[in-house]
């Protein structure tokens, strides 16, 4: 039986013990002459969460777990001599896969038994030319370990199916009729229904935590990988980066993080005064009309695909900024630059500055500006002295959450600022970024096992770290300074 | 100078100079005429009391005083008031200028998220009052005692005016205002969010400061209007239905309106 059928099956079973249960809750109240605890819907909730909850969950976990008990059943069966000079296991099981998978389709397009094909045999049978005939292509031809394996991964998939179907329907059935046996006029069903919902957001708010926790022990894995073949010390101390793909490449990240911090430092310079002053007039000295018109058109930016930012420095700003100050100035002759990428990389960030302080500096009480009117303060001074520093906290929040844009953003910085990794203080000369390297050290037919591509791992875990310490610092000081007005 | 014993003359010097002369003032707020046609003269060294119901328009006349008023879009000011003489809606006046000289207390205390100090030294230092830190500490120092704060604040000027007790940071407020050296101060229910101990206080510093300047304070609470205030304006629906010494007001009200609020009927 299908996963779909039987969800299907237990939903509806679910929806039957609703109804079961809210009748018996009526029937029981009505026979024994007393109130309900809670309303009758809440009862046959009950019996429906009981019938649904356990048998879904189980079925999850065993689509989780069956494929992984299987997979190492049947490795064991592939011998030594299965496994092709040069090639892996994982390769192999690959094949397996994907040959039990083809088999059934065989079977139907050939009308096959079930006996014909514990019959069918490597050495008698044209397996290749045959399953390619259904769709399924494979890089060899099958040997008869291989054949035996999938025979046997398909039996002891087609197993745990039944088994899984038989399992999930019985704790659907055992599991709602404890709960039908359960219902009594005294039960608290609402508080049941209440728990549910409560385990509900909890989860939800588990996936998100899980979530990250994944992304960085996957990164951590391939990191501490890239440790084993390549020394930390000097991929976090050499200034040089010359990856070389026929090995003995100098991986050093501090050219990359310069580039990062450099261009980042540019970006936040245009972006943060100039989207700090739109919040203050949109939110102070705006009037309705204008504001209405202003703040939609500022936020357009942030819709631009960071590509077509890209596009504007590598085509505009690049030469613009080449022949009108890098040449004059004898800086260089280079149209991609760190100015470049940071420049158009700020206006991208204006709006995020804009956007969020005008929030923060709108949240401001009027009752603060009342006061310091009241006392003659002109809107500038009031602005200066009381809106900005009670604003600040969130003002830096917005900030921080432009910096880490800005120290992840990689196609403008491909387009604007190159992919030539310097250690350099002029800014009209071509810098690139981590992200950017990691990119590129990823792109490209190599395999996953050379210290040139696992760096991108050991690079974006380095970039992680200095982002999630910039939101810590953010979200320390928006917890120093909050209860100042509230 | 004399001595004056002769009840004339005593008299005489009760007649207080009029601080400032209300004529004809109509408040707009776009549509809505929420002010009708205003006359009154408030005197210098005195407290003047607005009570009438919600809505009657006395908050608003207190902030056309001190052109409050102007920050909201929608409101139209029509009429004349005089501070000393001066019409304050003349176009050469500078608003700003003109709150410096008449401070307001807001009916929710509103201390800014700074330390107790800077609250206080925020208007001198505005206005440039101070020539140096110590005059500036000075200032302070003497717009706390004011506010009959000092004594318990005085060790802890640093620490934020946000964490004071709801009836000292009303008291803060009081002395950030009196610290600019105003000629008459204005306040709106000033009392409304504290608790009778502090409103006691406040109410008492209130008398104290009849002698430096003229106080206007709205109020909804008539026992509070008759315990601080030496004159008495009623209004109700945007009209001024009377106005003279709160004695008279709360004994024998000429107005049948005013009558009916003191007495609890209306309102």
């Amino acid at each position: 039986m299908s996963v779909g059928l039987i969800a299907l099956i237990v939903l509806g079973m679910a929806v039957v013990g609703y109804v079961i249960g809210r009748s018996r809750s009526l029937s029981l109240a009505a026979s024994q002459d007393r109130r309900l605890h809670s309303l009758p819907s809440y009862y046959g909730q009950a019996v429906a969460l009981f019938t649904a909850v356990p048998a879904l969950l189980v079925l999850g976990a065993w689509l989780f777990v069956q494929p992984i008990v299987v997979e190492t059943r049947v490795s064991e069966m592939i011998p030594e001599s299965a496994i092709p000079e040069g090639g892996a296991l994982s390769l192999v099981m690959a094949d397996v896969r994907r040959i039990a998978g083809g088999l059934d389709a065989l079977m139907t397009s050939a009308g096959l038994s079930e006996g014909d094909l514990a019959r069918m045999s490597a050495e008698t049978t044209n397996l290749r030319e045959r399953l390619g005939g259904v769709g399924v292509a494979l890089g060899s031809d099958v040997s008869a370990p291989v054949f035996e394996a999938a025979k046997a991964m398909r039996a002891a998939n087609n197993a745990g199916s039944l088994a899984m179907t038989i399992a999930v329907l019985a704790l659907a059935l055992v599991a709602g009729g404890y709960m039908l046996s359960r219902v009594s006029p005294d039960m608290r069903a609402r508080n049941i229904s209440e728990t549910f919902v409560k385990a509900l957001l909890i989860g939800a708010s588990t996936v998100a935590i899980l979530t990250t926790a994944g992304i960085v022990l996957s990164l951590l894995s391939e990191t501490i990988n890239f440790f084993r073949m390549y020394p930390a010390t000097e991929f976090f101390f050499s200034t040089v980066w010359n990856p070389q793909f026929r090995g003995g490449s100098e991986l050093g990240i501090i050219p990359l993080l310069w580039g990062t911090f450099y261009v980042s430092f540019v970006a936040l310079l245009f972006a943060v005064p100039i989207g700090l002053m739109i919040a203050i007039y949109l939110s102070e000295y705006a009037s309705k009309t204008v504001r209405s018109l202003a703040k939609p058109a500022i936020e357009v930016l942030a819709g631009i695909p960071t590509i077509v930012y890209g596009l504007f420095a590598l085509i505009t700003v690049g030469p613009l900024l080449r022949d009108w100050l890098a040449q004059p100035l004898g800086l260089g002759n280079s149209s991609s630059s760190v100015l470049t990428a940071g420049l158009v990389m700020g206006i991208m960030l204006i709006p995020f500055v804009s956007s969020l302080s005008d929030d923060i500096i709108n949240a401001v009480p009027q009752s603060l500006r009342d006061g310091s009117y009241g006392l003659g303060a002109t809107q500038s001074e009031t602005i200066r002295q009381v809106i900005l520093p009670a604003a600040l906290p969130g003002v830096v929040g917005a900030v921080l959450l432009a910096a880490s844009r800005a120290i992840g953003e990689t196609m403008i910085v491909v387009m604007g600022a190159g992919a030539a990794a310097k250690l350099s203080l002029n800014p009209l000369e071509a810098m690139t970024t981590v992200t950017v390297k990691i990119v590129s050290q990823l792109t490209g037919d190599t395999e996953f096992a050379s210290p040139e591509t696992l760096v991108a791992f050991a690079l974006g875990l380095t970039l992680f770290t200095f982002t999630l310490g910039l939101n810590i610092v953010a979200l320390v000081i928006v917890r120093k300074y909050r209860e100042q007005y509230e | 100078m004399n001595m004056y014993d002769s009840p004339e003359r005593e008299a005489k010097l009760d007649q207080k100079a009029t601080k400032i002369s209300a004529r004809n003032v109509q408040v707009y707020y776009g549509e809505t005429h929420a002010l009708k046609d205003v006359s009154v003269d408030i005197q210098d060294k005195t407290v003047t009391a607005f009570i009438g119901p919600s809505g009657c328009g006395k908050s608003t006349f207190l902030r056309c005083i001190n052109r409050m008023n102007d920050t909201i879009d929608s409101c139209r000011v029509e009429g004349t008031i005089l501070l000393e003489g001066e019409d304050i809606y003349d176009r050469r006046v500078d608003p700003v200028q003109l709150r410096a000289k008449v401070g307001m207390v807001f009916q929710k205390p509103n201390p800014f998220p700074k330390s107790i100090y800077d609250n206080v030294a925020y208007g001198p230092r505005i206005h440039g009052l101070a020539r140096n830190k110590a005059e500036l500490d000075d200032i302070v120092e003497r717009a706390l005692r004011r506010g009959a704060i000092w004594n318990e604040v005085k060790d802890r000027l640093q620490s934020p005016g946000t964490g004071l007790s709801g009836g000292q940071q009303q008291r803060l407020c009081i002395a950030r205002a009196v610290a600019t050296e105003p000629e008459v101060l204005l306040m709106d229910e000033p009392c409304s969010a504290l608790d009778p101990i502090a409103t006691a206080q406040v109410e008492e510093l209130i008398d104290e400061l009849r002698q430096d300047y003229s106080v206007v304070i709205v109020t909804h609470s008539m026992q509070q209007a008759a315990r601080v205030s030496q004159k008495t304006a009623f209004f109700h629906l945007g009209n001024l239905v009377e106005f003279g010494d709160t004695d008279q007001i709360f004994t024998r009200p000429q107005d049948s309106r005013t009558e009916s609020y003191i007495t609890g009927r209306i309102g």
